[in-house]
């Protein structure tokens, strides 16, 4: 171990922002290990694409109407799960798969928030920022917001996880032993949504779905149980924030990306475990 | 007669219309305490159809279902599928189908050993045969010490020798718990030996009633076949005999 590193560790240490950013991209990654596993359980990763980029669309109308684009993202990402969980079946739905649906929803929302972007303010508006995280400005407030949405999407997760999971496994015999089927799966859609909301300042409009999916699928070959890949996602997920956030320092890459990346490298680590 | 207040679930006229198709036509069908009704017909009659009307997850169109209050009913659907990505043992998946504070090891032990899929415990749920599954997920329906078993083609990917036994594993289940069971099967010479009541089904009500009285039945005959219905007549006629 040699001195440059023990000291650039202290640094980081040391370094507000820094603290700042890693708390945040903890909090997100303690509840986007759990609900991604759902999602890969699920098959609902284009789900979680078409959430993150019509997050765009959200952010644009807060902008629109002077509200949080929070609040913006949180709302357009509810109206596209309702739409879809209560519109699936219906008219639209009888001629064209879901994940068609999806692609439309996705990449419409994505080019209509860039388009509404365009026509408000296109000097002063950061796309960039939107598109791939900022995790390094992320304020005190947004710290508290980050820390009451991951209670509240923590606290739910405690109490739907085992009607999640029969949900999961079987539909038609979690409804006939009682479960409320469309309500759980409109709430985990709903969560979802938050989720996408919150982590945006972390990873990116473009990349959250990657925090979703790849620490779940990196915790896949080394768990025995659905609540062991549960908490080794969030895990997986927490030290890609770590690692993304030390090599983005060390490297001078930007934070987003250099996250994803760290977690695409645990990924192959765990498969590489896996083969032998 | 039946006691009209010994109904456990009770279909009343029911129709179900899906993509403009007539899938169910003013059917009726009952189960009773402690009775097997089994349900038969060629592939595509709406067996499995009706079973959801009855289980509520598919709704009719037209007519109603009843069910007893408090009715617990445990449900062996016609196939499972479960996604890889799930890491999910066979104990894993046996303990989700119950309460939070249900979940006792010894009791799920003993009723995995009584459908006899003790083996496979521990397996992920994934990597089972057709016919282990057919048996867990009769164990999960059975943990929940049901009133009414409702089963869609229990034996179906089971061996010949395992056949046997899970029917007679059913009846016995009966005679002990008094529970009624609802099966979709289709093996004939099961129905006729072993079954309360027979419901035979091509989109509408072909017959019903005790198999005896249904494999004599013109609309019976005709539907399959006068060789098998004489063969299954032969075979009670024989029955009788040795009773008279």
């Amino acid at each position: 171990m040699n001195w440059r590193f023990i000291t650039t560790t202290m640094i980081i240490l040391m370094d507000d922002f820094l603290i700042r950013a890693a708390l945040a991209g903890l909090l997100v990654a303690a509840i986007s290990g759990p609900l991604g596993a759902f999602v890969v359980w699920r098959r609902m990763a284009y789900f979680g694409a078409t959430l993150s980029h019509s997050a765009l669309l959200g952010i644009a109308l807060g902008l629109l109407l002077g509200i949080s684009p929070i609040i913006g993202m949180v709302a357009v990402g509810v109206a596209i799960a309702l739409m879809l969980a209560l519109g699936s079946g219906a008219a639209g739905a009888k001629h064209l798969s879901e994940d068609t649906l999806l692609g439309i929803f996705a990449h419409g929302a994505l080019a209509l928030g860039l388009v509404v972007i365009a026509l408000i303010n296109p000097l002063r508006f950061d796309l960039m920022a939107y598109l791939f995280g900022d995790i390094l400005a992320v304020s005190r407030d947004d710290l508290i917001l980050l820390a009451g949405g991951g209670i509240l999407l923590g606290g739910l997760l405690m109490v739907l996880w085992r009607p999640l999971l029969t949900l999961t496994v079987d539909a038609e015999l979690a409804q006939v032993e009682g479960i409320n089927v469309v309500r759980v799966r409109l709430v985990l859609m709903l969560m979802l949504a938050v989720l996408v909301a919150l982590a945006m300042k972390v990873v990116g409009v473009l990349l959250v779905t990657s925090l979703l999916i790849i620490p779940a699928a990196t915790a896949r070959p080394l768990s025995r149980s659905p609540h062991q890949m549960a908490i080794l996602a969030a895990v997986c997920g927490g030290a890609s924030v770590i690692g993304g956030l030390a090599g983005s320092y060390v490297f001078d890459t930007p934070s987003g990306p250099s996250i994803v990346v760290a977690a695409m490298v645990l990924f192959a680590f765990s498969r590489m475990i896996n083969r032998r | 007669m039946p006691d009209p207040s010994d109904y456990l679930i009770e279909a009343l006229e029911i129709d179900v219309i899906i993509a403009g198709r007539t899938i169910l036509n003013k059917v009726d069908a009952r189960v009773d305490r402690g009775q097997i009704v089994t349900l038969i017909g060629p592939n595509g009659a709406g067996k499995t159809t009706l079973i959801k009307v009855m289980l509520g997850l598919v709704r009719a169109h037209n007519g109603r279902v009843r069910r007893r209050a408090g009715l617990r009913i445990g449900y062996m659907p016609q196939r499972l599928v479960i996604d890889p990505s799930m890491p999910l043992d066979v104990n894993g998946f046996l303990s989700l189908g119950l309460g939070r504070h249900q979940v006792n090891k010894g009791r799920r032990a003993r009723v995995l050993a009584e459908v006899g899929a003790e083996r496979v415990a521990d397996n992920p749920i994934q990597n089972i045969s057709g016919g282990e599954l057919q048996r867990v997920l009769l164990a999960r329906a059975l943990l929940r010490d049901p009133d009414v078993l409702v089963l869609d083609e229990p034996v179906q990917g089971v061996d010949v020798w395992g056949q046997t036994e899970l029917y007679a594993l059913i009846r016995r289940l009966r005679d002990e718990r008094g529970c009624g069971v609802l099966m979709v099967s289709h093996d004939l010479h099961m129905v006729m030996a072993a079954t309360d009541q027979v419901v035979c089904l091509n989109h509408h009500v072909c017959c019903a009633g005790h198999p005896q009285t249904v494999s004599r039945d013109p609309e019976f005959v005709a539907l399959f076949g006068s060789e098998i219905a004489s063969e299954l007549a032969v075979y009670h006629h024989d029955h009788d005999h040795t009773h008279g």
